[in-house]
C-alpha cells in the first residue's frame, strides 16, 4: 500500500491550521469596516453583523438539535 | 421521416428509455460506448430543438406534446443529461444490468416530465420515474433497502394519484390539457400541488426522502438525488411560481432537516437531509417568484445537483470500500483516500455557497431575492440556514469520514472511473463558482445579478467562518452531541409505527368480532334456525290440531301416535301431494276470505 498521509497526526500541524483560521477569522473582522456596503436591511451594513449571525446560527442550531434529541432519539432496531 | 428533424427534435426522455432497452443485449467494451453515448445524444437534441412544441399527437380526442421546449425545460434538461453522464462514469464498474436500465429508465422519465406538453405524458413520466427509481433502490438487494423501496413506492404512488386526481378536475374543468400556470384555487390546483410537494419532499411530507436514499445503492443514490426532487422543482417553477405558501413552506423546508442532519449517524441520510434544506431554498425561491428568484431557483437546482451527486458520489465511494457509512464507524480516511476527501471537500465548500465554488454563485440569488422583496423573517431563516448547511453538509460530512478520530481503516482509493467521475464533478462546481456566466446565459430571465461584491463574499465568508468556529468551540468543549448509533423518529413514524399499531388493534379488534360473529351466528343462530325449519310447520300444525282432537275426544295415545306420524312426515318432506294441494288450497280459501 502506498505511504498514508500523517500531517494532521501531529498536534503542532493541528494547531497550525488552527491558527491560520483563527487568524482568517480576525482578518475578515478587520477588513470589514473598509467594505462598502448597500445592503437592503440597515443591519446589514454593521460591520461583523454576519459573522455574529453566524456564530449565534450555529450555537443556536446545536441548543435546538440537542432539545430535539431527548425527544425523538431511539434505539437502531426501533422500526424492528 | 427527415433526418434533421429526427436529431433536432427526437424527444431525449424517448431516447433514454428505448436506450434502457439494449443495455442488457450489450456487451464488451460496446456497453461503456453506447451508456455515455446516450446522455451526449440527448444533450445534442435538447441543444438542437427549436423552442415550441414537437411530436405532438392525438389520443383519445386529447392534442398530447412529448417535447415542449423552452429556456426553462432546456436548463433541467442540461442538467440531468450531465448527471446522467457523471452518474454512467462513476457506475461503470458494477456489474448490474438492473441499476443501469433502472438508471435510465428514470433519468428518461425526470427528461420526460421536463419537456412534457401536456398534463397526460407528464403523469405518465411522472410515473415511469416513480417506479424506475424503486429499482435503485432494490437493487441494494439488502432487507433494509427492500422495506425501504416499498415504502418509497407507496408514498410516490400516494402522490402520483394526487396528481392523477388533480389533473382530472383540471382537465374536466377546463376542457384542456395544457401545461402552463395556475393559481393556487380550488381542488383540482391543490391536488396537483400536493402530488409535486409529495416529489419535491416538502415537510411533512418529506420522509420517503431520507428514508430511502440512504437504503439505495452506491450509483443509485447518486441518480435518486439528481431526479425526483428536482423535477418537482422544474413543475412547481413552471405551474406556481408566486405563490405565497411555497415562501413559508420553503423556509420551513431549509430549516427542519437541519436539526435532523446534525443528529444523524449515518452519513448518507445526512446528505439526505441536507438535500432537502437545499429544496428548500428553490421552494422559497418559486414562491417568491421574481425573475431573480426563479434565475436563482433554476440556477441553484443546476448547481445542486451537481455537488450533491458529488457528494453522494463521495460518501458512496467511501461505503463501496469500506463497507461502512455511520459517522461512529469512520474517521481518519483522509491518509489513505487522499483523493476521494479533496473532491468531497469541493462538494461540501460548494454546497456551504463559499465565495469561488458553485453553491455561492446560485443560492445567493435565491437569497438577495427575499432582500429585494424585504421579507425580512424568510431572509433571516434562509441565513440561519445557509449557516446550519455549512455546519452539517460542509463540515460535519467530510470532517467524520476523513478526519476527526482515526478508526484504524485502511482502504484504497476507489476504482479510476469513480475517481474521474469525481473529479469531473468537483470540477465543473469550481468552473460554475469562479466562472457562472455561460450558466447565467441559459436561465429563463437575462441575467443582472453580480455575485462578487466585496460586501458579499465578506458577508458570506464571516457568516460561513464564524460559524465553522462554533463548530470547533462546541467539538474541543465537547458540548458538540456526541455521534452515537441511533436513530431519529421523524414524520414517517406515522406511517412506520402508527400504521402498524393500527394495523396490530384492527387485527385484535376484527378478529374478535369475527370470532363472536361466528359463535353467534354460524354456530348457534344457524343451529337453531336449522331446527326451526326442520320442526316448525309440524309445530304449527300440532298447534292448530291439538285443539281439534281435544274436542274430538282422541285418546292421549292416539295423540301421539298421530303426532308422532305427522312430525315424521313433514321433517322429511314426505306429506303425500293430495294433502299438500288441499293445505295450500285452503290457504288461498282463507286469503280470499279474509282479504
Amino acid at each position: 500500500m502506498k505511504k498514508e498521509l500523517t500531517v494532521f497526526d501531529k498536534p503542532k500541524n493541528v494547531n497550525r491550521f488552527l491558527y491560520l483560521f483563527y487568524l482568517s477569522l480576525v482578518a475578515l473582522l478587520l477588513i470589514d469596516p473598509f467594505i462598502h456596503k448597500h445592503g437592503a436591511f440597515g443591519w446589514e451594513d454593521v460591520p461583523g453583523f454576519f459573522a455574529a449571525y453566524g456564530f449565534v446560527s450555529c450555537v443556536v442550531l446545536i441548543f435546538i438539535a440537542k432539545l430535539l434529541r431527548l425527544w425523538v432519539r431511539r434505539d437502531e432496531n426501533y422500526y424492528g | 421521416m427527415d433526418l434533421a428533424l429526427l436529431i433536432n427534435g427526437f424527444p431525449p426522455a424517448l431516447l433514454f428509455i428505448v436506450g434502457a432497452l439494449f443495455i442488457p443485449f450489450l456487451g464488451g467494451k460496446m456497453k461503456p460506448g453506447f451508456m455515455l453515448a446516450l446522455p451526449v445524444l440527448a444533450l445534442v437534441s435538447i441543444a438542437c430543438t427549436p423552442d415550441g412544441s414537437h411530436w405532438g399527437f392525438q389520443a383519445l380526442g386529447y392534442d398530447l406534446f412529448l417535447s415542449k421546449v423552452d429556456a426553462l425545460s432546456r436548463v433541467f434538461g442540461y442538467i440531468f443529461c450531465i448527471v446522467t453522464f457523471l452518474g454512467i462514469i462513476f457506475a461503470l464498474n458494477i456489474d448490474d444490468d438492473l441499476q443501469f436500465c433502472a438508471a435510465y429508465v428514470y433519468a428518461g422519465g425526470a427528461l420526460g416530465v421536463c419537456f412534457a406538453g401536456d398534463v397526460f405524458s407528464l403523469y405518465i413520466f411522472w410515473e415511469i420515474m416513480a417506479v424506475a427509481s424503486t429499482f435503485l433502490i432494490l437493487a441494494r438487494r439488502t432487507r433494509a433497502s427492500q422495506a425501504a423501496a416499498m415504502r418509497y413506492i407507496l408514498v410516490h404512488i400516494f402522490g402520483g394519484l394526487c396528481l392523477l386526481a388533480g389533473i382530472l378536475f383540471y382537465v374536466q374543468r377546463t376542457g384542456s390539457t395544457s401545461l402552463g400556470l395556475m393559481q393556487l384555487s380550488g381542488l383540482d390546483s391543490y391536488l396537483i400541488f400536493l402530488g409535486i410537494a409529495v416529489n419535491a419532499a416538502i415537510p411533512p411530507l418529506h420522509p420517503w426522502l431520507s428514508d430511502a436514499y440512504p437504503e439505495a445503492t452506491v450509483a443509485g443514490a447518486v441518480f435518486l438525488s439528481a431526479f425526483t426532487t428536482k423535477s418537482a422543482v422544474y413543475l412547481m417553477a413552471r405551474m406556481f411560481p408566486g405563490t405565497e405558501l411555497l415562501i413559508w413552506l420553503g423556509a420551513g423546508m431549509t430549516t427542519i432537516p437541519i436539526f435532523y442532519a446534525v443528529l444523524e449517524n449515518d452519513i448518507r441520510r445526512v446528505l439526505a437531509y441536507s438535500l432537502i434544506n437545499q429544496v428548500g431554498f428553490m421552494m422559497c425561491g418559486i414562491g417568491i417568484g421574481t425573475a431573480l428568484a426563479i434565475n436563482g431557483t433554476v440556477s441553484h437546482a443546476f448547481c445542486h445537483i451537481l455537488y450533491k451527486a458529488l457528494l453522494f458520489m463521495a460518501a458512496g465511494s467511501v461505503l463501496q470500500v469500506t463497507g461502512k457509512i455511520r459517522c461512529t464507524d469512520l474517521g481518519g480516511l483522509y491518509k489513505t483516500m487522499p483523493l476521494t476527501c479533496l473532491f468531497c471537500l469541493v462538494g461540501a465548500a460548494s454546497i456551504s455557497a463559499f465565495p469561488l465554488f458553485s453553491g455561492f454563485v446560485s443560492k445567493s440569488m435565491i437569497i438577495s431575492a427575499a432582500a429585494y422583496d424585504k421579507l425580512i423573517i424568510v431572509w433571516l431563516v434562509l441565513q440561519f440556514a445557509s449557516a446550519g448547511v455549512f455546519h452539517h453538509a460542509g463540515i460535519k460530512v467530510p470532517f467524520f469520514m476523513f478526519f476527526g478520530h482515526d478508526s484504524g481503516i485502511r482502504v484504497k482509493e476507489p476504482p479510476l472511473n469513480m475517481l474521474i467521475a469525481m473529479g469531473l464533478g468537483a470540477f465543473v462546481c469550481v468552473l460554475l463558482g469562479v466562472y457562472p456566466y455561460p450558466l447565467y446565459a441559459i436561465l429563463p430571465y437575462p441575467v443582472e445579478y453580480v455575485p462578487y461584491t466585496g460586501a458579499h463574499v465578506v458577508g458570506q465568508l464571516q457568516l460561513l467562518m464564524f460559524g465553522a468556529l462554533a463548530f470547533c468551540l462546541l467539538i474541543l468543549s465537547g458540548y458538540y452531541p456526541a455521534e452515537m448509533r441511533a436513530i431519529n423518529l421523524d414524520t414517517d413514524w406515522f406511517y412506520r409505527s402508527l400504521s402498524r399499531r393500527l394495523y396490530s388493534s384492527s387485527d385484535t379488534i376484527l378478529n374478535r368480532v369475527n370470532r363472536v360473529c361466528e359463535r353467534v351466528f354460524i354456530q348457534e343462530f344457524t343451529g337453531k334456525l336449522a331446527t326451526w325449519a326442520e320442526n316448525g310447520a309440524a309445530r304449527l300444525l300440532l298447534i292448530l290440531m291439538l285443539p281439534l282432537w281435544t274436542l274430538m275426544r282422541l285418546s292421549e295415545d292416539r295423540k301421539t301416535q298421530i303426532s308422532s306420524r305427522i312430525s315424521t312426515l313433514l321433517k322429511e318432506g314426505a306429506v303425500p301431494i293430495g294433502i299438500s294441494l288441499a293445505g295450500v288450497g285452503l290457504l288461498l280459501c282463507g286469503l280470499y276470505l279474509f282479504h
